[in-house]
């Protein structure tokens, strides 16, 4: 479709950058629910099996093996949150406040959140990764021809076990943030902020900090699998394609999260949850 | 001569196992496919040939119901394909089986259990049945000894026989060869061809082979159908086509384009089409613009 010579770049440019956005929108959202609509079906169904293996093994590559990194990444965001946040707070010698906005900040929004980015790597990329050479090696579609839905056998286990893994991994990035928040504050702060830190925390928590974090959680686990399978089933062109589509699953997972994460401040914020 | 249809008019009175009526499919503005027909006779082996690129590879697709096509119809079992919803496209399904070209092993599973999975998930045999019928199609094409073995660890070769069990895991009527000689030795091939034949009269099934391997074609062949550019140019006998193979060229364009692809001939209409018309008038128009 050639354009009218009148028709000015810019507003083709945008418009097709539009376009696209809202057909990967509109791709994605597709995938969820199919997704949703096999996992329904797999537990409630007695004839369509559940693949609990399948699941397992997602669950141990999507998790267990990013502990590790998911423990480490969390004790330094609460070793960097506590010196960061001590200066300003001894100024209005309220340093002893540390542990509660560790408490506050960690649980509702960056362990999720952190984990989320860790996560994006460890599962979103390797996702993608391996359904994209999969679609190369003509797996899929041998899926396809053997009367196997791709989306049942293939994104299903994955986006659950990517969902559970990302809501137990942020219960251990916000005990991490907790345990490297007073490990700053014994070490560096002296003990106005280390004494009585973790009966500050508990005393400043409410259960909704903890539950609407798991909740964003389980938001970011579900939007970065999908984006992951999304990607990774649409790949085409062999390696280089595999490459483009790991790349732009990190890259789009990361806006995602960070989007449905101001989306949930916001409305937790207005309805002061 | 009339065009050849492909359609044959049921001599015999027993209906095509397959029927492709008028089937096109375009991408972007070339048509891939254009208006082709076949009819595949239970219990033959069809082997469709045809150069890189002219559409033999998208017909396989359009079959197995992977690529929608943009027009004509495909009948599977008497069933037009475009009339079936998911479920019903997934009971065809399970009634044939295809071989990929490097054979399209799902590479986290073992080789019995790539050959297992059909069965545990479309029967409701037990685990010991099971064990039991994979072994029983790995020895079919010579692979019992590989059941434990990760694709990872088997030759190219042994990929595509331990695909072929897989593919006759569920005892289908219909089996697909997506170009099973691809990247193999001759001898690696005959013997493939070997089995493809073996199978066919063992099992019955009809066979539908898309190769541009000559040699291997002519072996294992019923009947054949050549595509080019989309075109179906001839869909005859075994035959039929050796006579062209063997014949004269006859100065009609598509006899000697097809003989010149069966004899795999450097000169020929395939050659004269390919060759560039304004090589002269290219060459001195850079020049003058110089």
């Amino acid at each position: 479709m050639t354009p009218s010579p009148d028709q000015p770049g810019l507003i083709r440019a945008v418009g097709a950058r539009t376009l696209g956005a809202l057909g990967y929108a509109g791709g994605m959202a597709l995938l969820l629910g199919s997704t949703l609509r096999w996992a329904f079906r797999g537990i409630f169904s007695p004839r369509v099996r559940f693949g609990g293996r399948a699941l397992a093994g997602q669950m141990v590559r999507v998790g267990v093996r990013s502990v590790g990194v998911v423990i480490l990444v969390q004790l330094f965001i609460g070793v960097i949150l506590a010196l960061q946040l001590a200066p300003t707070l001894e100024d209005y010698g309220q340093v002893d406040k540390v542990a509660n906005i560790i408490g506050t900040g960690g649980f509702r929004i960056l362990g999720p959140i952190i984990t989320a980015v860790v996560l994006s790597g460890f599962a979103g990329a390797s996702i993608a990764a391996e359904l994209g050479s999969m679609v190369v090696a003509e797996e899929v579609e041998a899926l396809e021809a053997i009367a196997l839905n791709p989306i049942r056998f293939l994104v299903v286990p994955r986006v659950l076990a990517t969902l559970v893994m990302m809501v137990l991994l942020s219960v251990v990035a916000d005990l991490m943030i907790a345990a490297g928040g007073y490990l700053a504050s014994r070490v560096a702060l002296g003990p106005q902020a280390y004494v009585g830190y973790f009966k500050h925390m508990q005393e400043q928590l409410r259960y909704r900090d903890f539950t609407t974090g798991l909740i964003q959680a389980a938001v970011f686990g579900l939007l970065i699998s999908v984006i992951a399978c999304h990607e990774g089933l649409r790949v085409r062109g062999g390696a280089e394609g595999v490459g483009r589509a790991t790349t732009m699953t990190v890259v789009y997972s990361i806006v995602a999260i960070v989007l449905a994460a101001c989306v949930f401040t916001v409305i937790f914020y207005v309805f002061e949850i | 001569m009339n065009a050849p249809t492909g359609l044959d008019r049921p001599s015999s009175g027993r209906r095509p196992l397959i029927r492709v009526a008028d089937l096109v499919k375009r991408y972007q503005d070339r048509n891939v496919l254009d208006r082709v027909n076949l009819a595949v006779q239970p219990g033959e082996t069809m082997v469709i040939i045809g150069g890189s690129g002219c559409g033999k590879s998208t017909l396989l697709r359009c079959l197995i119901g992977t690529v929608q096509p943009d027009g004509g119809q495909i009948e599977l079992f008497g069933r037009n394909l475009a009339d079936l919803d998911e479920a019903q496209l997934d009971a065809v399904r399970k009634r044939f089986g295809i071989l990929f070209q490097s054979g399209a092993l799902f590479n986290s599973m073992t080789v019995g259990e790539n050959v297992a999975l059909p069965l545990r998930e479309h029967t409701d045999l037990d685990e010991d049945t099971i064990q039991i019928m994979v072994r029983i199609k790995l020895e079919l094409v010579g692979l019992r000894h590989a059941v434990e073995l990760m694709p990872a660890e088997i030759s190219g070769g042994m990929k595509k026989r331990a695909g072929l069990a897989r593919a006759i895991a569920l005892d289908p009527e219909i089996l697909f060869y997506d170009e099973p000689s691809a990247g193999l030795d001759p001898v690696t091939l005959a013997e493939i061809d070997q089995l493809i034949v073996g199978l066919s009269r063992k099992l019955g099934v009809t066979s539908v082979v898309v190769t541009h391997e000559m040699d291997s074609a002519f072996r294992i062949a019923d009947r054949m159908a050549m595509l080019d550019k989309g075109v179906m140019l001839k869909v005859g006998s075994l035959q039929e086509f050796k006579d062209i193979r063997d014949g004269w060229p006859t100065g009609d364009e598509t006899n000697d384009l097809i003989r010149q692809f069966l004899r795999g001939e450097d000169e020929g209409p395939i050659t004269r089409r390919r060759q560039s018309t304004d090589y002269e008038e290219d060459i001195l128009g850079t020049a003058e613009r110089y």
